[in-house]
């Protein structure tokens, strides 16, 4: 589930409030809020589409965590996700990397 | 490409809420909406598309993403392709449709590589067109559907579809819950592209897809099929949400003694996975990936090593628990009826397209994973535009034509308590999830579900309307509801195991049900068989 909003990194474009699917986020006049993370799905695509790096999407989809947001900072785990996708002006070559043409017929 | 004359006119936005008047309406934004609308818009119609969410983001394959059934046009490939899904399928594809699909996903593909989509090339140079990044290919399809002039309403739920005085759809009412207010589309035609239903069983991406079309249709007199090839599940970590189960066909499988599960695989073996998980803990390892393979993983699917990079597990070499998750509908292959080749619903001016519309056409009673999916997401898509763009012009001026609202439980003022919409999907979940109910089917156990799913529509039926926070949960779960009951009732009339549908009580496929089950109603559900096309025109040559 969504667990973080970087203050310090947050703009408050509210990207993540319009793609959200599941309208997890509210706006707020400041930074968007995580007014129902209940609903959240864990699709991971909020922090994809955030162009700050602000976002962390927890992997447990049924239970909220603890996070130390320093911790996950300095580790670069934010924007990872983004990152892997080619969705980074430094990994746009990995746009068009997919090989599951190599994996299908497994 | 050309740009249609003029978009969807706005009509009013009074007392907080809009209304547009269009020659097609699109509900959904995934990629059978998304190319539904760029084809209504192509072939003449000014299209408002609504999605539930924000059309990009929402829906399975944005999540996911997707393999693609994707044959190069030679005869003999195209014919290894059908002939390889047909047993598997319990032989109830067409080939027809097959072969039609097989067309229009080559061409769509090719279309999507003309717009710029990052195709990957192999060693040899050659373009490979059978996978599509979700991400990247729900992009895409937003930009084309705004730059084919179509209105997009994101955060934007149908609520209930409108029909004039003879029957025939004239759009779709519902709100816009990031503004609070409500939308209603004037239409001359609808095309129903909501996806399937997973029940909020939280596989990839899924959670949008609650059934919300199907209730709609229904609600206006569409007809189901199939209904009971709806037992997918897929393969997920324990804790997480990524369903992508083509990568445990590397996988081993324990228990918790670390004891390999015998049978226990991906493919073929599935069902020996989910009588395991009713006894404890079973746990997988990709430990039949090499290292070329983890490689080509990284890159394909980084979205497959999230939930393992963030909880410092090695899928590689470490075990990890898995559980099943219910995909339903979405990667079942049943849905909507379609009486022809422009993807039309029995209802007049409804179409239906990608998981919302029956699968059966191409995939028979057996699911055909992302790649059948996203192929007939594409072509049912182009197909479902343009016949409702085609039924627009033919409709001619509806101005002044009177429309009324055919949306029923959760939205009728009742003397009762509202309908409680979170506490009623919970209630669902219990009579889907269980694979004792669900995955291993039995009359006594279906009939018993039954029992329990009918008592819960009767509390529906006559429940009050909630309030406008909690109106699109009720609705969600009515659809489930209905959704669940279509599907054990059908599942009840297929006395024999085919395709995905396996019956303990009849373990063999048995040719006495070589034939469709269409399925329909709302408080009163019925099945009824339908013979296979080849059937029907032998009939009608005689």
């Amino acid at each position: 589930m969504i667990e973080v909003i970087d203050a310090e990194r947050c703009t408050a474009c509210d990207i993540c409030v319009n793609v959200c699917p599941t309208n997890v986020f509210d706006k707020t006049d400041g930074i968007p809020r995580i007014a129902r993370q209940g609903d959240c799905q864990t699709c991971f695509l909020c922090e994809l589409y955030c162009p700050e790096d602000a976002l962390f999407v927890s992997p447990f989809a049924d239970t909220p965590q603890q996070l130390d947001v320093v911790a996950l900072k300095e580790a670069e785990v934010l924007g990872s996700y983004r990152r892997a996708v080619g969705w980074t002006d430094e990994s746009r070559h990995l746009r068009d990397a997919d090989r599951s043409y190599r994996l299908f017929g497994h | 490409m050309t740009i249609p004359s003029s978009r969807a006119e706005r009509l009013s936005s009074s007392a907080g809420s809009v209304v547009f008047d269009a020659d097609v309406l699109v509900l959904g934004g995934g990629p059978a909406g998304t190319w539904a609308a760029i084809s209504a818009a192509e072939h003449g119609a000014r299209v408002v598309l609504a999605d539930k969410g924000f059309c990009g983001t929402s829906g399975a394959t944005a999540a996911a993403g997707t393999g693609v059934w994707y044959v190069d046009p030679a005869p003999e490939r195209r014919e290894a392709a059908m002939a390889s899904r047909e047993k598997l399928g319990g032989h109830l594809q067409d080939r027809r449709w097959m072969a039609r699909v097989l067309d229009r996903t080559y061409a769509q593909s090719n279309q999507l590589a003309d717009w710029g989509y990052p195709y990957p090339v192999d060693e040899d140079g050659k373009p490979q067109r059978n996978s599509l990044q979700g991400p990247e290919y729900m992009r895409l399809m937003r930009k084309r559907t705004k730059q084919a002039g179509v209105t997009i309403l994101d955060h934007s739920p149908a609520l209930e579809l409108l029909v004039d005085g003879s029957g025939v759809v004239a759009g779709a009412t519902g709100l816009r819950r990031q503004k609070g207010d409500r939308w209603t589309v004037n239409a001359k035609a609808v095309v129903i592209a909501t996806g399937g239903c997973a029940f909020l069983s939280k596989t990839l991406g899924s959670n949008v897809l609650t059934g919300d079309g199907y209730l709609l249709a229904a609600e206006a007199g569409a007809e189901f099929t199939s209904m009971e090839f709806s037992n997918a599940y897929a393969i997920s970590p324990a804790f997480g949400s990524v369903t992508k189960t083509l990568f445990y066909s590397w996988a081993s499988f324990t228990d918790e003694q670390g004891s390999v599960i015998p049978g226990a695989s991906s493919k073929g073996g599935r069902s020996v996975i989910a009588r395991a998980l009713r006894k404890g803990a079973v746990y997988a390892q990709l430990d039949e990936a090499d290292a070329e393979t983890q490689k080509h993983m990284r890159v394909s699917q980084p979205n497959f090593f999230l939930p393992f990079d963030r909880t410092g597990i090695d899928p590689f070499t470490q075990r990890f628990p898995i559980t099943l998750r219910l995909e339903g509908t979405v990667r079942g292959t049943g849905g909507l009826r379609i009486l022809d080749d422009s993807c039309a619903t029995t209802v007049p001016g409804l179409y239906a397209a990608g998981d919302a519309a029956t699968r059966e056409l191409i995939c028979g009673g057996f699911t055909g994973g992302g790649s059948h999916n996203a192929a007939w997401a594409m072509s049912s898509g182009y197909w479902a535009g343009q016949g409702a763009a085609e039924f627009a012009q033919q409709l001619g001026v509806t101005v002044g034509r009177q429309v009324f609202r055919r949306g029923t439980v959760g939205l009728r003022s009742r003397s009762g308590r509202p309908l409680q919409g979170g506490a009623l999907a919970q209630s669902i979940q219990g009579e889907v999830f269980p694979y004792e109910l669900n995955y291993f089917r039995e009359a006594g156990r279906l009939g018993q579900s039954l029992s329990r799913l009918d008592a819960l529509w009767s509390d529906a039926s006559v429940a009050d309307a909630p309030g406008e926070q909690e109106l699109l949960r009720a609705r969600e779960a009515a659809a489930m509801l209905a959704t669940a009951r279509w599907m054990y009732r059908s599942a009840l009339a297929r006395q024999e195991s085919r395709g995905m549908h396996r019956r303990d009580d009849y373990p063999e496929q048995d040719d006495r049900y070589l034939h469709y089950v269409t399925t329909g109603g709302l408080d009163e559900v019925w099945t009824s068989a339908r013979p296979l096309p080849s059937l029907q025109y032998a009939e009608a040559a005689e």
